[in-house]
């Protein structure tokens, strides 16, 4: 059976597939803490200027409509091929669900909250990191979650352009139509995104303050 | 430029591949979405259930669902369309069933009680008022399929991917960059032209 095959693929070749997996591991991991580190704090300050962060919505929405492969296929003449131009296009990717989220979840804070906090005293900067970021948590960490699913699945199409990964296989398997091969490469590569999906909607749930839960 | 000047008529034709396969996997799956949306509007469990089942198919990496469908559908549109299909399912059966819930209660028992049947009350009345939720869905799937569509040219499917893989293959860059762009400007302008539609829909729902 194909499975079985696959299997025996695995254990054939125990070295190549562990270097792919945490190929694909790594650049996933690193295209989306590069697209937090730099996406959240962009939409914290923008958060009081409403002109800019209308702007930056925008373009995020067209960023999010470019198909992944597009953006790969892009960045090949511009960086060449390799771990680093992979890197570089994933992250792109995995801005707009990030900054979207980020903008729009600030500018979802009750502005009471925010007016009561300021009342009591607090300077802008703690009702920022006190009210403003707490209450935002669970929408940002929601494009969070669609953003590492994205990686994950860019991730598989950075084989392309030389990115090693899983997708090694699966681009391999299809040339030499060789089916178990595919499964080497598909199967990871699945529970990978399923993986992320769960990850990250368990720690929106952990992060989201007591206060907001939905029993 | 001076390749795309010689080759135009196959971009043309590329981007029209592209267009056909898009539209193809889109009709489906709105039909598909209409019937299980409006059942999932009227029973939570089958709502529950879909959005679970189609949820899990729209997790799946696009390559990888590609290539898990090789042993059993083998290469070309086929594969392409089964893939485009179920990626749109879950945005579109979600926003059919949570548009027809939307509906105010009171104009739907106003349709009863002018007499309307279930049939008619759906056709004429809930569809209607929840098209603009409803093309919302459509829109995000348009955008989905149009970038599926771009990685299907590997198995065969055609369209403008085909440009980029064979650009990249033959490491000749305006073939890439001709074949990207026009992938990305048909998404924007699709993306655009359906938020025209919607934003005209809510406009008359109002």
């Amino acid at each position: 059976m194909l499975l079985v095959e696959a299997w025996q693929f695995i254990l054939a070749h125990p070295g190549r597939f562990a270097v792919a997996l945490t190929t694909h591991v790594a650049l996933s991991a690193a295209a989306l803490g590069l697209a937090v580190a730099m996406a959240v704090p962009v939409g914290v300050l923008l958060a009081n200027r409403r002109r800019a962060m209308l702007l930056a919505i925008t373009a995020a929405n067209v960023g999010r409509t470019l198909p992944s492969l597009a953006v790969l296929a892009l960045v090949m003449p511009l960086l060449g091929t390799g771990f680093v131009p992979a890197l570089f296009a994933l992250t792109l990717l995995a801005l707009p669900p990030i900054l979207i989220n980020t903008c729009t979840a600030l500018r979802q804070v009750d502005a009471d909250l925010v007016d009561a906090a300021r009342g009591m005293g607090m300077t802008r900067a703690q009702v920022m990191r006190q009210v403003e970021l707490p209450v935002a948590i669970p929408v940002i960490f929601a494009g969070i979650r669609t953003a590492s699913v994205q990686v994950v699945s860019g991730a598989v199409l950075a084989a392309y352009i030389g990115g090693g990964g899983l997708g090694d296989f699966i681009t391999a398997g299809i040339a030499m139509m060789a089916l178990p091969q595919l499964l080497v490469g598909a199967i990871p590569a699945t529970l990978l995104a399923l993986g992320a999906d769960r990850l990250f909607g368990w720690l929106q749930r952990m992060l989201t303050p007591v206060g907001m839960r939905v029993r | 430029m001076k390749w795309l000047r010689n080759n135009w008529d196959q971009v043309l034709a590329a981007l029209g591949e592209h267009i056909v396969i898009s539209f193809t996997a889109l009709a489906i799956a709105f039909t598909l979405s209409l019937v299980i949306g409006i059942l999932a509007a009227r029973n939570d469990r089958v709502f529950r259930w879909a959005i679970a089942v189609t949820g899990f198919l729209y997790t799946i990496p696009t390559l990888a669902f590609l290539a898990l469908l090789i042993p059993v559908v083998g290469l070309g549109k086929t594969n392409a369309i089964i893939c485009m299909v179920s990626f749109s399912l879950m945005i579109m059966i979600r926003n059919v069933a949570i548009g027809i819930r939307e509906v105010p209660a009171d104009v739907v028992d106003a349709a009863r009680g002018m007499g309307m049947r279930g049939i008619e009350i759906l056709a004429k009345i809930e569809v209607p008022l929840a098209l603009p939720v409803i093309v919302a869905g459509l829109r995000i799937a348009t955008v989905t399929v149009i970038s599926v569509a771009v990685v299907a040219a590997y198995i065969n499917a055609g369209g403008l991917g085909t440009l980029i893989f064979s650009g990249i293959s033959n490491d000749f860059a305006p073939k890439i960059w001709i074949g990207a762009l026009t992938s990305c400007a048909l998404a924007v302008a699709a993306d655009l032209s359906l938020a025209r539609v919607e934003r005209w829909l809510r406009h008359r729902a109002d």
